[in-house]
């Protein structure tokens, strides 16, 4: 993976931006040790390492303003950080460059139910904001598999998804306003606790631009009243097609599940393994979840279990008690963890048109046979959003390289059936080579266009999402502005 | 002008020499100068996949054959894009472009989201004349920034619309209203507001001042929606007298005149329309002295009647939110501005972006900036 040579000329100026920002910030909330700021050097993309300059810790929207400001003076690129749980490499570092982690702004600002919001600083877990609203039966919707751990700044800036999100949408659809700073320092906010904002959507921009046009410090989401009741059922076919083809003829039923996931053999095995959730053992199974009352549960699963009939199931086993529930889900939420039990393994996010599900997966098997290294797939069926987990042995030289040729194939393959690189991880370093496979120089520059307007001297996470060749004449125009 | 293909379109602007004002049906009152370029000749289905729930039009596709082709498939636009034309006394067939580039959203927007959360991609002209696409037709794709919402609600000032990408959803198999009697409108508020902190589902939410009726929907198969009909009724009842529609028809209908404003039909004056957090709405129409009022989502959107020429945003004094003038005489538009002000920094961040992306400054000129009130 490249990255951009770092800036001697920066990095010499390190001690005289210590000094400056220690008159902004707490002494505490600098990292300078060149052992402490290893913590910084990577997120979960853990394949790439560089340990930043620096990292600050600041705990409020003045402090992110007045460091910005200082950097934006000096020419110093800023790395922005949630809680570090990108699988892309969104947060990834160079050693030129700072890391502002919000993670100790991670307050509740207002929780109002009558207007079904929650307003937090961006450094709180997308888990502990459903965890606020608990007490009154309310959630937060997105729920990314990392929910435990990872930041809302993140979810922002990646626009997080996660396994509900069929019915409920992800992030940008539950966000309402955020407050929003600056490279220059400059403190804004934009939408609120209303519905739309007023002007451009400046908000849809900045939710997923991957911290390059902004720091969120704030933001105000929706909350939504828990469902009565919910319920999975799940179901076991003897291929990988026919359990695709159900998935087709339950959306085009009428009934929407909350969500519809999808796991295949190589993927049960090893989660069998891990977590003994009595998966059967199969070719393909899904879980499919629906909500409501008791009543309007049996309805719809009536509906489904009829459909998945029709596709001869090998199991088709529903729910009885939360605890055959828990099960049910046990397998799923265990899935990347068993994976990690057997080896190294890449997990990819392309997204596909739902109807194109059978002939990707058995493309996919072809070109694991082709590379010689093992594929699991877990992912999100009901929108399309494919999570191939490709197998392989970072001790083993050239391993790494082949898996991500393999990885870089299947996502082009999702490109060709009309689909797209990433559904809810976010391009970051990884598939930042691969946008021209999706997207035309003309369509870039037009991305590009709008970095330049809120970030004029690309500083702010500059070497991500886009190929570095094209982004080059801007970021050493910085380079020599500074 | 009136090119036939995208490619037609990107030439026109291309070698346009004055300002351009794009038009879609020309439905929602939008007027602008400059020579009109309308989409209408670009329409078409080019893909539909009732599988997979997304549709792609062509940006001139009129919303009436969009809605037909999903009927067939038993699936539609679940954000219920309103029809301006009764409200702002236009003539013309609203275009699915129109649509989007206004981010026009009817009452399910308080339950599943607006135009711009069921956009999954674009193809537009920008004022270069240069194709531009974002997004695709998946349901989730983060893939580069997201135009695609940037697009949806630029009424046109960024680039030319010239193809959509949707994610469509299955119709309800019924719908039903429980019908409270509520006169106050904070109290109307307080019970729009349980009603969506409920489990229930609530589709729609909306208060009708002139009749002292609050109105909320439900959708889905016939057993739920009277289950939750029922425990809407247990959960409000003691609000005000409750009662349910008895047809489907009735309920259709009762959200149709909803959504397109019908009580504001026929009658004289300014029409404004207030996008505000629902519990600080009671206070902000009492400052308005209004002739009539019409609260939807809850209570987060205000339709409002005012006497010609009042300057509705000094009347309504601070609030967070926004006040459009959909309605009023191009004196008044351009006296009192059609689009809320901005605050600076944004101003600035909006004014860069068109910069770039229309840089001769001839899309819907005037149109969404400060003080030049000729819009909508």
């Amino acid at each position: 993976m490249e990255m951009p040579t770092p800036n001697p000329e920066i990095i010499a100026r390190k001690a005289a931006l210590v000094a400056r920002l220690e008159r902004v910030l707490p002494k505490e909330a600098i990292i300078s040790d060149e052992i402490e700021t290893r913590a910084y050097e990577c997120d979960a993309l853990t394949a790439y390492k560089c340990p930043p300059m620096l990292a600050v810790l600041p705990s409020s929207t003045q402090e992110v303003s007045d460091v910005l400001r200082i950097c934006h003076e000096m020419g110093v690129p800023v790395v922005p950080r949630g809680a570090g749980t990108s699988l892309a490499g969104g947060a990834l570092p160079t050693a030129d460059s700072i890391i502002l982690g919000v993670a100790k702004m991670n307050d509740v600002l207002e929780t109002d139910y009558e207007n079904r919001i929650i307003r937090v600083q961006t450094g709180r877990t997308n888990l502990s904001v459903s965890g606020a609203v608990a007490e009154e039966d309310f959630f937060y919707a997105p729920d990314p598999s990392s929910q435990l751990a990872c930041a809302i700044a993140g979810n922002i800036a990646m626009n997080s998804g996660g396994a509900h999100c069929l019915k409920y949408g992800v992030t940008t659809n539950n966000l309402l306003g955020v407050t929003l700073v600056l490279m220059d320092g400059t403190v804004t906010e934009i939408g609120g606790g209303y519905l739309d904002s007023g002007g451009l959507d400046l908000l849809g921009l900045i939710c997923g631009s991957e911290g390059q046009l902004g720091v969120v410090t704030e933001a105000t989401l929706r909350i939504l009243r828990k469902p009565e009741g919910a319920r999975p059922v799940l179901i076991g076919f003897d291929s990988n097609e026919v359990a695709g083809a159900c998935v087709s003829d339950i959306i085009r039923a009428g009934v929407l599940p909350v969500a519809i996931e999808f796991m295949d053999r190589p993927c049960i095995e090893a989660t069998e393994a891990f977590a003994h959730a009595g998966y059967p053992m199969c070719e393909a199974l899904l879980i499919v979840e629906v909500e409501g009352s008791p009543d309007e549960i049996d309805a719809q699963l009536k509906v489904i279990k009829d459909i998945a009939r029709g596709h001869n199931p090998v199991e088709l086993r529903e729910a009885q008690d939360e605890d055959e529930a828990a099960r049910i889900w046990l397998g799923r939420k265990s899935a990347f963890g068993a994976m990690g039990q057997i080896n190294d393994y890449m997990c990819l996010d392309g997204t596909i048109p739902v109807t194109a599900l059978p002939l990707v997966l058995r493309r996919i098997e072809e070109m694991s046979k082709e590379y010689g290294l093992d594929v699991a797939n877990v992912f999100h069926a009901g929108d399309g959003n494919m999570h191939p987990l490709i197998l392989f042995d970072a001790n083993k030289p050239g391993d790494l390289e082949l898996c991500e040729d393999f990885g870089a194939d299947i996502l082009k393959l999702c490109v060709e059936v009309g689909g797209c690189l990433t559904g809810e991880h976010g391009v970051g370093v990884e598939k930042r080579d691969l946008m021209l496979v999706q997207y035309s120089k003309v369509d870039l520059e037009a991305q590009l266009a709008i970095k330049d307007v809120f970030d004029p001297a690309w500083l702010l996470n500059p070497a991500k999402v886009f190929p570095l060749a094209i982004t080059k004449d801007r970021r050493e125009a910085r380079a020599t502005a500074a | 002008m009136e090119p036939k293909n995208e490619a037609e379109l990107a030439g026109i602007i291309a070698a346009a020499e004055g300002p351009l004002a794009i038009e879609g049906g020309g439905t929602r009152g939008v007027v602008v100068g400059g020579e009109v370029l309308s989409t209408s000749g670009l329409a078409g289905v080019e893909l539909y996949e009732p599988g997979a729930l997304t549709l792609v039009a062509r940006a001139g596709t009129p919303v009436a054959k969009i809605e037909a082709v999903l009927a067939e498939h038993n699936q539609r636009m679940a954000f219920e894009p309103m029809d301006h034309r009764g409200l702002v006394g236009s003539s013309g067939t609203p275009t699915i472009g129109g649509v989007i580039a206004g981010n026009i959203s009817g009452p399910r927007r308080v339950q599943v989201g607006a135009a711009r959360d069921f956009l999954l991609g674009v193809r537009f002209v920008d004022g270069r004349g240069q194709v531009i696409r974002n997004g695709g037709r998946v349901m989730k794709n983060v893939t580069g920034y997201d135009l695609v919402k940037l697009l949806a609600g630029s009424w046109g000032t960024l680039g030319v619309l010239s193809e959509v990408a949707l994610k469509v959803l299955p119709m309800a198999e019924t719908q039903a209203s429980v019908l409270v009697e509520v006169s106050d409108a904070g109290a109307a508020v307080g019970v729009m507001s349980r009603a969506l902190g409920s489990p229930f589902e609530v589709s729609g939410a909306a208060f009708d001042p002139a009749a002292s009726l609050v109105m909320l929907r439900v959708e889905g198969f016939e057993a739920s929606v009277a289950y939750r009909l029922e425990r809407l009724k247990d959960l409000l009842g003691d609000a005000g007298e409750v009662s349910f529609t008895e047809t489907f028809e009735q309920s259709e209908l009762l959200w149709r005149a909803v959504r397109d404003v019908d009580v504001f039909q026929g009658r004289a004056g300014d029409v404004w329309r207030l996008s505000v957090k629902p519990s600080q709405a009671p206070e902000v129409v009492a400052r308005l002295e209004a002739d009539g009022l019409l609260f939807d989502w809850g209570g987060g959107l205000i339709w409002v009647l005012m006497p010609e020429g009042v300057n509705f945003r000094q009347r309504a004094g601070g609030f967070a939110g926004h006040a459009t003038l959909v309605r009023a005489s191009e004196e008044v538009k351009a006296r009192l501005g059609v689009f809320h002000p901005l605050p600076a920094p944004l101003q600035v961040i909006s004014d860069g972006i068109r910069k770039r992306f229309d840089p001769r400054g001839i899309l819907n000129a005037g149109l969404m900036q400060p003080g030049a009130g000729v819009a909508i």
